[in-house]
């Protein structure tokens, strides 16, 4: 018997944790990916595993994201669930093809008759100071795409929910991890996932925005990376008198566009946040729905914060790159005196 | 080594033996037979030169001056080797660890430090040293170097008959990115239109954590026999195997008869980069086989045993190699970085309406805190 009661946990730990959980639970679970055996992972999510599930669950690949996730579709046509990680976000483009073409339109195209549990963990985002390729957001280019569900989790203890759910469910699912949240800690209580995975809705559960803090004169919503920044942004308005409510989405696709649209009707302005390049981005699709459904109870244009129409740049760089405390306030301090 | 597969060292060609003696091979001695005492002094000063800059970086990046650093450790001599046989017209297109093959090419190394450090992406310009810039994504770039081969081809370059005007291509990559479907793709176009590039894949048994053996069940110079690439397997440990291996490939794609898969069997000395552990996949025992391999200390055994390394040429390389260190260290911590408007340019040839007023908002944005005093 695993003890569940609560426990302090980081992020990488919540994932193993709930990676482990489901492994125990089910046999068909497998882990593929680069460097996640001995080693653990870069990010030493997969730590122990492969120790303790052996080499035929803890698949340690040929260095071929293609190759991965094409396997993982055959796979699963034996009904193997598949949890691959992807070692950094700029590194999930060899696999883009089989993402997009393949997996994303199995079930589409068979007509229900095949199912693709697969789980496509990728550490994203930046703020770490890294080379080239392993600080980006790619996570618009994927919720462009009909077939595929991106959730982001933005605190451990939704990270081990969230990775048994995304495992539970029976269609793709982009999990992005927000990589420089990996060792922030939070209270993770073990024993609820598994009631949340008996019930049918696991899947709902799993594409569910939450209010993070409620407020009644601006909607701030983030997910994942920029979380952290969306709560400080939260406190320091309150000092100066303004009171945000911070929704956190955790889902791209679906998006809850009704817990954000309640939101947005109560404090007429909507602030969204970030990594990912604006344009194009889910803060354009959000400002969109605002528009559309909020239109008259809105008090101020819907405003986005985030990451610019250029590559990622070099890391020296990133600090102006990103949407920062000073970026999500000004653009609450607009929103507010509209 | 009882390794088997493709760790093991079936038909590796090797002129100089780990204790420092040459030997000779039938078909290959003859591709090392124009180098003097001079030219293996040279490749000794230049390896001892790269590693003391590798070191330098170790410690730069130990300190926080470098976000990362790759180390080539161990490659040297698969790296000067084939670097030597480059001539000016010739255009190399590395990975990521290649700053031996960098040095041949004239580029600064220090300069390699400013994409380890934050402040650029690539840190040379490409046509000044027909050295493309380092690709971080694993084997893509091999199939720009077919292309560029192809190029070559087309413009008459190779095979015109006069082996002093034909040029062509090397591409470096590792065992990990034999496995990509760039690489698949690009000996495949190379082999079907004849392209004049060499394939110089360093066999470093590893890809981060994972051992050649994840890759491969064959020596991996078979990848190029599959689609009808001539193949070698060179011991990457010897400068000199490897630069006479290099130079018969090469003379090989220059003059018209298509492309050539090198493998330089090698070891990487130290972790993958600085992030890395080895000790969690590799043991003791494995690294101390392969010092003893070090190619560094082999062709200083040899020099010494032929009487071609004085003291003095050994003093003198000493402080080369020191002050190459310490202009390093100066050069890193004297950079500073852009102006943050930078980071706006060059996102295209021509002025883009998105770019454009993204950064016209941010210079407005940054502006305001200077004007409201707030910085
Ligand atoms: C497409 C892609 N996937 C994953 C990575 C992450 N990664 C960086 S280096 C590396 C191993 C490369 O091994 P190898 O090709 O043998 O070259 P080496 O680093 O040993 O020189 C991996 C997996 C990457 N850079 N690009």
């Amino acid at each position: 018997m695993t003890d569940t009661s609560p426990s302090t946990m980081t992020m990488a730990s919540a994932i193993n944790a709930g990676l482990r959980a489901a492994m125990e639970r089910d046999p068909k679970v497998l882990l593929m990916g680069e460097d996640i055996g001995a080693l653990g992972g870069v990010f030493r999510v997969t730590d122990g595993l492969h120790k303790d599930f052996g080499e035929s669950r803890v698949m340690d690949t040929p260095l071929a994201e293609s190759g991965i996730v094409g396997t993982a579709i055959g796979l699963a046509m034996r009904d193997y669930r598949s949890v691959i990680e992807i070692q950094f976000d700029g590194f999930i483009f060899p696999a883009y093809d089989q993402i997009t073409t393949q997996l994303a339109k199995m079930h589409y195209r068979s007509r229900g008759n095949i199912t693709l549990p697969i789980v496509i963990r990728v550490p994203f985002a930046g703020g770490i100071g890294a080379v080239e390729h392993h600080s980006e957001s790619p996570e618009a280019l994927f919720a462009h795409t009909a077939g595929l569900r991106i959730v982001s989790p933005a605190s451990p203890q939704d990270a081990y929910d969230m990775i048994q759910q995304a495992i539970a469910c029976p269609d793709p699912v982009l999990f992005m991890e927000p990589k420089a949240r990996y060792w922030d800690k939070g209270e993770v209580d073990t024993s609820l996932v598994l009631d949340k995975l008996s019930d049918a809705d696991a899947t709902a559960a799993l594409g569910r925005a939450r209010v993070a803090r409620t407020g009644e004169d601006v909607t701030l919503v983030a997910y994942g990376p920029t979380m952290r920044i969306a709560l400080q942004a939260a406190d320091v308005a309150a000092s100066e008198g303004t009171s945000v409510e911070v929704i956190d989405l955790r889902s791209l696709s679906p998006l809850d566009s009704a817990t954000v649209i309640r939101s947005a009707k109560k404090t007429g302005r909507a602030v969204v946040v970030h990594e990912a390049p604006t344009a194009y981005g889910a803060g354009a699709e959000l400002s969109a729905r605002i528009t559309e459904e909020a239109f008259f109870h809105m008090e101020a244009p819907v405003l986005r914060v985030g990451g610019f129409h250029t590559p990622y740049p070099a890391s020296k760089f990133e600090h102006d790159y990103l949407p920062s405390l000073d970026r999500v306030l000004d653009a609450i301090d607009r929103v507010m005196t509209h | 080594m009882d390794a088997q597969g493709p760790l093991s060292d079936e038909g590796l060609v090797q002129l100089l033996t780990h204790t420092g003696e040459r030997v000779e091979h039938d078909t290959y001695s003859a591709y090392a037979a124009d180098l003097t005492a001079d030219d293996l002094r040279a490749f000794w000063r230049d390896m001892t030169l790269v590693r003391a800059f590798d070191d330098e970086a170790t410690s730069l990046q130990r300190q926080g001056e470098l976000g990362l650093w790759v180390q080539s450790w161990g490659q040297e001599a698969a790296q000067i080797g084939s670097g030597h046989v480059l001539r000016g017209d010739d255009f190399a297109f590395p990975s990521y660890r290649e700053h031996g093959v960098a040095f041949t090419r004239d580029v600064d190394l220090p300069s390699i430090l400013k994409i380890f450090r934050g402040l650029e992406h690539g840190a040379w310009v490409p046509s000044e040293h027909n050295f493309h810039l380092y690709t971080l994504v694993i084997g893509a770039h091999t199939l720009h170097a077919t292309g560029y081969a192809m190029g070559l081809d087309r413009d008459g370059l190779t095979g015109t008959g006069d082996p002093d005007r034909d040029s062509a291509v090397i591409c470096y990559f590792g065992d990990g990115a034999t496995s990509q479907g760039d690489v698949a793709e690009a000996l495949t176009f190379a082999s079907v239109n004849n392209a004049p590039v060499v394939f110089f894949c360093q066999n470093n048994q590893f890809a981060i954590s994972e051992s050649t053996t994840r890759q491969s069940k064959v020596a991996l110079a078979d990848r190029g026999k599959g689609v009808g690439i001539p193949s070698v397997r060179v011991d990457g440990n010897d400068v000199i195997a490897s630069y006479a291996v290099t130079q018969w490939a090469m003379q090989h794609a220059r003059s018209g008869q298509g492309p050539v898969f090198v493998e330089a069997f090698t070891y990487r000395m130290g972790a993958h980069t600085t992030s890395d552990d080895p000790t969690r996949y590799r043991s003791k025992a494995d690294e101390e086989y392969w010092a003893e391999r070090d190619p560094i200390s082999r062709l200083r055994t040899h020099l010494e045993a032929i009487g071609e390394l004085s003291e003095e040429y050994q003093a003198e390389v000493a402080a080369a190699a020191k002050a190459l260190a310490a202009r390093t260290r100066e050069a890193v911590r004297s950079w500073v970085r852009p102006p943050v408007l930078d980071m706006f340019d060059h996102v295209y040839a021509e002025p883009h309406a998105t770019v454009e007023a993204e950064r016209a908002w941010f210079e407005r944005y940054d502006n305001s805190f200077t004007e409201a005093g707030a910085h």
